[in-house]
Formats: structure tokens, sequence, C-alpha cells
């Protein structure tokens, strides 16, 4: 760290007389590490208590309540919770459900957001602005307000208790903050690009097929922004598809920690299994996320 | 180059789809939330009766105190996130976009914002695993006191939810041209000063949009006291914010009928209570945060 900061020519613009440049790179490096170490003192505050769940899951019970901040070691490491998870709780089919409703609906909401993003950019006319801003006020709109007349609504088309049900939710849920995004891509287009094909004799689905490998970040974005709420989402699958083959992995691991309260190596094995997928994939998305975030809400 | 009665067509085909869903899965539902709650449904049949649902809810002795507690509570719930979010998020992004990190400063920002991706129920048990009196680091029941209880819940959701205003503020000090600061060192300014007198107000529209989103959120809250706590949140109702006051307001609850009316008539009050709010945001505040913009 200390060598980082000093190797950095942070006097390179100050004249260099050197009575005055050495103390100020001394100050350099006391702030530098300062900066650091708050930085870090505040990682590990945000992820030492998942570490703490991740470590006690590859533990017996003994090992738990034991030592629990030591790592496990020969006697106390135990994959049992795992295996628990596994043969008794449904999780291979929460995830299975999950899977189903967070990609359906990554796709619907990419699909649905990038037809209406483009129309709203190139065919103007006296309504698109006011369409435009119908979407944009959904950005802010809290849908689960809506949930007594959702429930009639699936009742009535025989959706309810289906994951058919969670995908249009969501989707409806997602499609502002997607079209909002997709719009500012798309206004980064070049017309002449566009003009371009149309004089070519291009129809307009061929035109905005030419244009997707331009906004392709954009699309990134929106598969971002849309996976976390959708996947961590409580209420709607606690309403909408309560069932025990419907559960979504979030449902499935909050009546596991009911259910299980005195097996703490598969609670812990199971809220492990839950949160990993969700981590990984936002650490290699994080960039495209918070562009997303960033220029959703922003704009 | 497009005709007009083409761009007609046009338009139509390309957002209908799009159009069908946003308006059949959120704006019907929220819109019908509110004419609903002005019926009163019995079976079959359903009667209009005009506002006195809302006189029900608002002077209805026992529905009514709890109205006004999770109210109050949500109050707590937000003005905590905002006071704790709003200097903490910004420490951290001043920090990360200070000059002196280098390669580290994508380490950190994601290392800042993974809790975000958790979901709540495991935030919950995390948190209520370590301040667990018997197994973690306090020997002193923080959930299990009225005067304790809701602070602690909403601490543990701004442990979790903090990296969004990181980022917002972040991303806002990154777009600030680099001439601007140069100009302001070369004019004797110090980071101190730069910071304050110079990057703060470039990115004050931030945070009335930091403001208002975490007051949606909060006010659209459930989760976190849901997974902790249950549909009747103790102790005593002190950790009862808005929306689990509505989950049991129409899906009922141990000393509580499940009323559809009802819990109509809760969602139409918090959803007025955001609209009202968000649009005088809007009028307001946000209007007058623009004119800063370079």
């Amino acid at each position: 760290m200390a060598t980082d900061t000093l190797s950095r020519p942070a006097t390179a613009s100050a004249p260099a007389s050197a009575p005055r440049t050495r103390p100020r790179r001394l100050a350099d490096v006391f702030a530098g590490g300062g900066v650091h170490l708050v930085l870090i003192v505040m990682s590990i505050f945000s992820v030492v208590p998942i570490l703490i769940v991740l470590m006690n899951s590859f533990k017996t019970t003994q090992g738990i309540f034991g030592s629990p901040f030591a790592l496990p070691d020969a006697e106390t490491f135990n994959l049992q919770g795992y295996i628990n998870v596994f043969t008794r709780g449904n999780f291979l089919l929460n995830y299975q459900n999950s899977l189903i409703v967070t990609l359906t609906t990554i796709i619907l909401t990419i699909v649905l957001g990038t037809l209406a993003a483009w129309a709203l950019v190139e065919y103007t006319v006296p309504i698109t602005p006011v369409l435009a801003g119908f979407f944009v006020v959904g950005i802010m709109l809290p849908i689960r307000l809506g949930t007594v007349p959702l429930i009639k609504i699936m009742t009535s088309t025989g959706l309810m208790d289906t994951l058919t049900a969670l995908i249009f939710v969501y989707t409806a849920m997602q499609l502002p903050l997607a079209i909002a995004l997709m719009t500012t891509y798309f206004r980064a287009v070049p017309t002449e690009l566009k003009e371009a094909a149309r004089i070519d004799g291009a129809g307009e689905w061929r035109t905005l097929s030419i244009t997707l490998p331009i906004v392709r970040v954009g699309i990134a974005a929106v598969a971002s922004i849309t996976m976390l709420p959708v996947w961590n989402d409580l209420w709607f699958p606690l309403i909408l598809a309560p069932s025990k083959e419907n559960q979504t992995v979030t449902l499935g691991v909050q009546q596991f920690v009911g259910q299980f309260q005195n097996d703490y190596p598969a609670l812990l094995a199971s809220l492990t299994l839950g949160a990993v997928p969700l981590v990984i994939l936002f650490a290699v998305f994080s960039r495209q996320y918070i562009a997303g975030l960033t220029k959703g809400y922003g704009k | 180059m497009i005709r007009t009665p083409a761009r007609y067509r046009l338009l139509a085909m390309f957002v209908l789809p799009a159009l069908v869903v946003y308006v059949a899965f959120a704006v019907y539902p929220l819109l019908s939330s509110v004419f609903l709650s002005f019926f009163e449904s019995s079976g079959q049949t359903s009667a209009f009766v005009g506002v006195a649902n809302y006189v029900d809810l608002f002077t209805n002795p026992t529905t009514s105190a709890r109205f006004w507690n999770a109210l109050g509570n949500n109050v707590e719930f937000f003005l905590i996130h905002l006071l704790v979010e709003l200097p903490v998020g910004l420490l951290m992004a001043a920090l990360l976009t200070s000059g002196r990190l280098r390669r580290s400063v994508g380490l950190y920002r994601t290392l800042l914002f993974v809790p975000a991706t958790l979901s709540v129920v495991i935030v919950g048990f995390i948190w209520r695993l370590i301040i667990n009196p018997l197994w973690g680091v306090v020997d002193f029941p923080l959930l299990g006191l009225e005067s304790t209880a809701l602070p602690t819940i909403s601490l543990m959701s701004v442990w979790q939810y903090i990296g969004i205003p990181m980022i917002f503020l972040y991303t806002a000090l990154l777009a600030i041209p680099d001439d601007v600061i140069e100009a302001s060192r070369i004019d004797g300014a110090g980071a101190w000063t730069a910071f304050w007198r110079i990057k703060f107000p470039l990115i004050a529209p931030q945070f009335g949009l930091i403001v208002i989103l975490t007051y949606i959120w909060t006010f659209n809250g459930f989760d976190i006291v849901y997974a902790l706590n249950g549909s009747a949140p103790g102790p005593n109702y002190s950790t009862d914010i808005l929306g689990t006051f509505f989950y049991r307001s129409f899906f009922g609850s141990s000393g509580q009928v499940a009323d559809l009316d009802l819990g109509a008539t809760v969602a139409s009050v918090i959803f007025l209570l955001i609209l009202v709010t968000t649009a005088a945001y809007f009028w307001v505040v946000q209007r007058r945060l623009k004119s800063y913009e370079l």
C-alpha cells in the first residue's frame, strides 16, 4: 500500500523544490494509508458476517456453538449440514424454481424493454413522450401495494400459485427501469447508422437488429439489475406461489429457518447455498450492475 | 424519414407487448387497489361504501392504534436509514474517489456492496446469530426489547443496503471533470476544501435522489421485519411497519381476521403517502437542485 502511494507522482504537478516536496510526500503516505485503513475496516464489517455463516456451515453443531468464531478444524469440520439440506429439504427444486423465474423474467424484460425503448426513441409522434413518462413513473411505483387485485387477477386466470404468476409480476416490476435504461443507450446510437440501413432497404426489425450490438452494454446492465431483486424477493413468492413445489430459494430458506431451528449445520448450509450464486454473479457483473443502477435511476 | 401514420403503427407494434404486461400487472393492480378501497365486499357481492373503509382504518380503536403505530415505526425506520446511509455512504464514496487508491478501488467497491446482493432472509439470520446473547458478541437481547428492536432491525437493513447510496455518490463524484478539481488545486485549495466547496455542491442532486428512493423503499419495506419477526412483529408490535401491517390486514394473523377491503385501504394509504411525497419532492426540491449540474 505504502509503496503504491510512494510510486505515484503525487507532487509531479508542483514545481519541485526539495524542502517543500519531502513533507508533502510523507503526508501523502499517511493519508493514503489512512484511506486504505478506513476502507479495510469497512470492508471487514461488510464481509465478515457473511464469512462467519459460510465458515460455520462446515462445522458440527458442537463446533458451531463451542467456538462460533473459529475456523473449522479436523475435529469440527463436517459436511453433514449440506447433506441434510439436500436430503431433507426441497433445495434442488427451490433452485430450479428460482432459476426458471429469474431467467425467464430477465429474458422477457430484455426483449419487451428493448422493443419498447427502441420505439420510444425511434418513432416520435406527439404521444411518444407521454408513453415514455408513463413507463418512467413505474420506476417509483411500489407494485407490492397492488397485491390484493393481483391475487384476484391470478385467481381468476388460474395463475395463482404458479411460477408464471411470479414471472409476469416481476417483468412488469422491472420493465420501467429497463426501458429507462435502454432508452439512454438507444439515444447514443448514431442516427447515420440507422438511416443508412433504412436507405439500403432494411425493414424496421432489421434496423433494430443492426443497432443491437451497439446497445449490448445496456442489455447486460438490464440483465444484472433485474437479477438481484427478482432472485431475492420474498413478498411475491410468499403470496403468489407459496406451495412446496413452487417455492423459490428465498422463500425456501425463510421456511427452513423456521423448520430446522435445531439443525444449525443444515440451516447455515442452506443460507450459504442461498447466497453463493448471486454473490458470485454480482462479483462478475458488478460493473454492468453499477452502470445499470446509476443510469437507470439517475436519468 | 418514416411517415407519421407508419410511425404510429410501428410505435404501437413495438411498445404494445411491454405496455400490456406493465398495465396488467403493475398499473392496473395499483389503481384497482385504490378503487377497491371504496367498496365493502362480502362473499360474491360488493357495495360502494365511499370512504367508510378509511374512516374505519383511522378511527376503529384496534386498527387505528396499529396503523398509527406502524406509521410511526416506519418514519423511524426511514430516518435511521437516512441518518446512517447518507454520511457513511458519502464517506465511502469520497474515500473511493480520493485518488489515493489505484487498482484496489474495484475490490473495495465490490466488498462494500456485497451485502446488498444477499436476500433479507439471510441478512436477518446472520445478524440475529451475531447479536444472539447466547452465541454472539453482545450479552443483551437487542431484538427482545421494545426500545431497541426497531433500531436494531433498521441498522441491519442499513448494513445491507449502504452500498446503494455509496454507488450513487461514487458515480456522481467520478463524473466531475478532473480539470475543475485541478483548477481549484492551482488556486491553492487542498483536498478537504476541494471536496466540500466543489465536489459536494456538484453531487447535491444525488442526495435528493437518495433521500426520495430511501423514502420509497423504506415505506414499501416488509422483508427484513417479516424475516426476523413474522407478520405480527414484536415485541408488542414495536417493529411493526406499514408493510407488515398491510400483510396482516389482508392475510390476517392471530388476533386479526383477514380483510381484503382493509388490505386495499391500507395499500391505498401507503400508496398515497409515497405518491404525494414523491411528487412534492420532484416539484419542489429536485428542480432547484438540478440547477447546480455542470
